[in-house]
């Protein structure tokens, strides 16, 4: 639902991460990391990208959002699964002490930029 | 030219709700962020919390609605300072963000008060996504919603340190399995106390008061 204030700050960060040596550049890609459990609708995230996108420099860009599986890892016994149903018991020895490896991402990993 | 970023897309939110919490630390300010689905009773829950911890624990409210005040007008009446919050300022979010609680924190003495409660804007989904520099969760379901709503938003129910099941009261008139919902919630937060109250008609209230209590004086060094 907040896809497009995401989308903005998606589009700041770019900008704010271009190198000042590069001179007339153009943003044509820009790799995501985004989390199974994370709030995030990547269908919604790229229409409101595209729209939030035009006259800046990132203009037209593309968006490759990986999307990064729930894992879960046990306290107790060290067992670690992809958690693809919202059960958060550990499978092996039952215990709820689990933390959460990876699912929650947002994250910006790099931009692709063009020298016009 | 590929150019390392490795930023959060909320880092800026991240950052401010950092400073959120050093604030409310250095004032000894216990924050709580309720969150539930439209219609839970957030509002009554939180009436009946402040009747029962006031004026024992000084508190203090930050409301967040999309429109209006009502939530506000009710809520003063409990005496606590009350601070309405709408997001058609911001855009009409669909959450409070740490910016948000910043400012309205600014209308609030914090030297005054031990535990500011924020009700956050009517929605499951969105508001588990923003830290606002709270020191716990609560997320308020009602009996009316529905049993797998737990599993239906397992974020909302991980992120929460406790969840208080709402309108007890109803569950004669209802059909509806109060032992699936529970099951549902130690599926998604095995380890989560669920309290299971009425605010309106003022039914197990207590086991969440002393709950809220332990959590205040904890932070100031008093358990």
């Amino acid at each position: 639902m907040h896809e497009m204030g995401i989308a903005t700050e998606i589009v700041e960060i770019a900008i704010a991460s271009i190198p000042d040596d590069i001179k007339n550049a153009r943003v044509e890609r820009v790799n995501l990391k985004v989390g199974k459990m994370s709030a995030i609708v990547v269908e919604s995230l790229r229409f409101c990208f595209e729209i939030v996108a035009k006259d800046t420099l990132l203009s037209g860009a593309k968006l490759n959002v990986e999307e990064i599986p729930v894992v879960a890892r046990c306290r107790e016994c060290n067992f670690e699964w992809t958690v693809n149903k919202p059960v958060f018991t550990c499978r092996e020895c039952k215990s709820g002490l689990i933390d959460i490896v990876s699912g929650r991402e947002l994250d910006i990993t790099s931009i692709e930029v063009v020298e016009e | 030219m590929e150019i390392k970023v490795v930023r959060k897309v909320l880092d800026v939110n991240e950052k401010m709700a950092e400073q959120n919490r050093k604030l409310f630390a250095e004032k000894g300010v216990f924050v709580l962020n309720v969150m539930s689905s439209p219609g839970s009773g957030k509002t009554a829950t939180l009436e009946k919390t402040l009747s029962y911890i006031m004026p024992e624990i000084k508190s203090a409210v930050i409301v967040g609605d999309i429109c209006t005040s009502n939530d506000a007008d009710r809520l003063a009446g409990t005496g606590a300072p009350v601070v309405q919050v709408n997001t058609d300022e911001f855009g009409g979010d669909c959450h409070l963000a740490a910016h948000v609680i910043e400012k309205a924190a600014d209308n609030i003495d914090l030297n005054d008060i031990e535990l500011l409660i924020v009700e956050n804007i009517g929605n499951l989904v969105c508001p588990a996504e923003f830290d606002i520099g709270e020191d716990a969760r609560v997320v308020v379901l009602s009996v009316t919603e529905g049993e797998d709503k737990p599993v239906k938003y397992p974020l909302m129910f991980r992120e929460c340190d406790a969840a208080i099941l709402n309108k007890i009261d109803l569950l004669p008139y209802l059909d509806y399995d109060i032992k699936e919902t529970i099951h549902n919630i130690k599926q998604v937060h095995p380890d989560m106390p669920v309290f299971e109250i009425s605010a309106t008609k003022d039914k197990g209230i207590e086991p969440w008061i002393e709950w809220l209590k332990g959590k205040v004086r904890g932070k100031q060094g008093k358990d």
